[in-house]
């Protein structure tokens, strides 16, 4: 056989493929072992959330953005309520912004720790996930106890939070703080000298911080690649100016970078989180969790039972909903996987005009055929998974 | 940025591009200038290039649909510019026909989102290397973010098992999509009420 008659060999990887962390269908094409094209096809997880979202009230919004990215399920509820609160130019009352700050860190080592570990598992390491799904049980628990599901939330609402916390949660939430930083110490025993991790990780798909810019990147990805870029830092949003952390950054731009980037953020996450706690104790952290315009934020059941106004108030707030004034804002924030953002565009009725998610894992992913270019195909899956993909959000 | 200083860059964003822009407006404490979609290259060139702007990172590329309009497109990218730290927003108006260039030879990252409105609202972008739907279904028909495609769609899908494939037919719906329309009959609707249309038309 001679060399005209050689052909490279396409595959299809997944679209049921546990690499794959969801329902992504790559076709490759190799020349031997080497990869030369790389196409995803996208798409299979796709919902129409934006069209949905359009006929429904703000309020039934809110539900559709905890099965975006249902890894950390919050942090994409805030893109939305920071939006619509922009449109109606209403602040948070303080304990809310700390309430808010404290479960978008939680949500933050949700889905940190569940990229980490499912990573190591990529490349081989099976007892990573054990150890880090033990921890996201409990932080589940924790959703939970604050909003009656632990996945799928629907806890922060246009100007707050639904509920406030009970003190003994904000306890065990802070109980849990030190022995899980013990637990990242113990996982990065495992991991981060570890030879065969290496191997598979190290200077694999490199991507410069020019590139990073223009492929849309965000988040870790940029942070990898050696920007000093967090919306937390840079743009900040709540109460994070006042929160002391530090943002990680990378040398290399590849593969281990942005994993041990994201090992030190679960522990910027716990540093913030415990400032949280303090400030949630504090005199000025008290109040109320959520605007008190009952226009907006439906009255204290309580309340209801006595007073008509409230009642009429409640019953018109989860009939008719909220009219948000018209106009259209771009609001981001920074979620666990890069830059989260909502352009809601409102006409001046009670439902959104049009609700364009920017996910991004979306602009991570479009990037597959740029970084995996003459990788071997075993560093596909190492390189899908530190680029941190979920298909919940990429499809939409 | 306050919304005086972004509105002294918005206005020298819009004399540097000349004829391209046509105007540029600060709301909400954002930046959006409206430009001719057929120059919108060089448009993101200078946004992207001039060292005093630096917009490099591009955030999104989506579209908004107002049937009502002439033009019933406005295509919305967003920028991110780490150096200013400063968003901004440019919009294009366009229709189905408008042939927008694409901007994937200035930012590399445009192709998904490209695709993307091309897929749900149908804008046409020349240019771009690899033009196929992303997010419908291989074969899908229609573009379904339209505000003139219903929410129920016109097909589903099943999988048949005496045949041993998958099937699509037409939507069949056993009860009437319900569509609840709450706006306060005291302010917003403009329509008669139900049971209310033999009252006096208002002058």
């Amino acid at each position: 056989m001679n060399e005209q008659n050689l052909r490279n060999f396409t595959i299809n990887f997944g679209p049921q493929h546990p690499a794959a962390h969801g329902v992504l269908r790559l076709v490759l094409e190799l020349d031997g072992e080497v990869v030369e094209r790389v196409d995803p096809h996208i798409g299979l997880l796709h919902r129409g959330t934006e069209k949905l979202i359009e006929q429904k009230t703000y309020l039934q919004a809110i539900p559709y953005f905890d099965r975006l990215d249902y890894v950390a399920p919050m942090n994409q509820e805030h893109a939305f309520c920071l939006a619509a609160e922009k449109l109606l130019g209403i602040a948070v009352p303080r304990r809310g912004q700390l309430i808010r700050v404290l479960y978008c860190e939680i949500g933050r080592i949700l889905s940190h720790l569940l990229n980490v570990t499912t990573q190591a598992m990529d490349v081989g390491a099976l007892t990573p996930p054990l150890w880090g799904f033990e921890e996201r049980e409990k932080l589940m628990v924790f959703y939970e106890r604050a909003s009656g599901s632990r996945m799928h939330a629907a806890y922060f609402r246009v100007g707050g939070v639904h509920q406030d916390l009970p003190p003994k949660l904000i306890d065990d939430i802070e109980a849990w703080c030190d022995p899980f930083l013990q637990v990242v110490a113990d996982l990065e025993t495992l991991l981060t000298g570890n030879r065969i991790f290496k191997q598979r990780n190290v200077d694999i798909g490199v991507v410069s911080l020019k590139e990073a810019w223009e492929w849309g990147f965000s988040g870790v990805m940029v942070r990898g690649s050696g920007a000093a870029w967090d919306l937390r830092k840079a743009q900040p949003y709540e109460c994070y100016d006042e929160m002391d952390f530090d943002i990680p950054i990378g040398k290399n731009g590849d593969c281990y970078d942005r994993y041990c980037i994201r090992m030190e953020e679960m522990r910027q996450s716990v540093r913030i989180m415990k400032q949280c706690i303090a400030k949630l104790r504090a005199p000025d952290g008290q109040g109320p969790v959520v605007v008190e315009d009952n226009k907006i934020a439906p009255p204290r059941r309580g309340e209801m039972k006595r007073s008509m106004e409230a009642l009429i108030h409640h019953f018109k707030l989860y009939t008719e909903g909220v009219h948000v004034p018209a106009g259209e804002v771009y609001a981001a924030v920074e979620a666990p996987k890069g830059e989260f953002g909502v352009y809601l565009v409102s006409d001046g009725t009670n439902k959104p005009y049009k609700c364009k998610i920017r996910a991004p894992g979306f602009a991570h992913l479009q990037a597959m055929h740029h970084i995996c270019k003459g990788h071997l195909l075993a560093d596909v899956s190492a390189i899908l998974g530190s680029l941190d993909i979920v298909f919940g959000e990429v499809d939409r | 940025m306050d919304d005086g200083k972004l509105d002294a860059l918005g206005q020298t964003i819009v004399s540097a591009l000349g004829g391209a822009a046509s105007a540029h407006a600060v709301a909400f404490n954002q930046l959006t200038i409206t430009v001719d979609a057929g120059k919108i290259v060089d448009v993101m060139k200078h946004l992207r290039d001039d060292p005093a702007l630096r917009f490099v990172n591009i955030t999104d590329v989506t579209a908004v649909d107002y049937p009502g309009r002439e033009k019933r497109f406005d295509v919305v990218y967003h920028l991110l510019s780490p150096t200013l730290n400063e968003r901004i927003r440019v919009r294009a108006e366009a229709d189905e026909n408008t042939q927008v260039p694409s901007i994937i030879d200035v930012f590399p990252g445009a192709d998904w989102f490209e695709r993307e409105a091309y897929d749900l609202y149908g804008v046409i972008f020349t240019g771009h290397p690899d033009m196929r739907r992303l997010l419908t279904d291989y074969g899908f028909d229609g573009h379904p973010l339209r505000k003139d495609f219903p929410l129920t769609g016109f097909v589903e899908v099943r999988y048949d098992d005496q045949e041993k494939r998958v099937l699509y037919e037409p939507v069949r719906l056993n009860q009437e999509f319900r569509k609840f329309d709450f706006l306060s009959p005291w302010e917003g609707a403009d329509y008669p009420l139900p049971g209310d249309e033999k009252a006096e038309p208002k002058a």
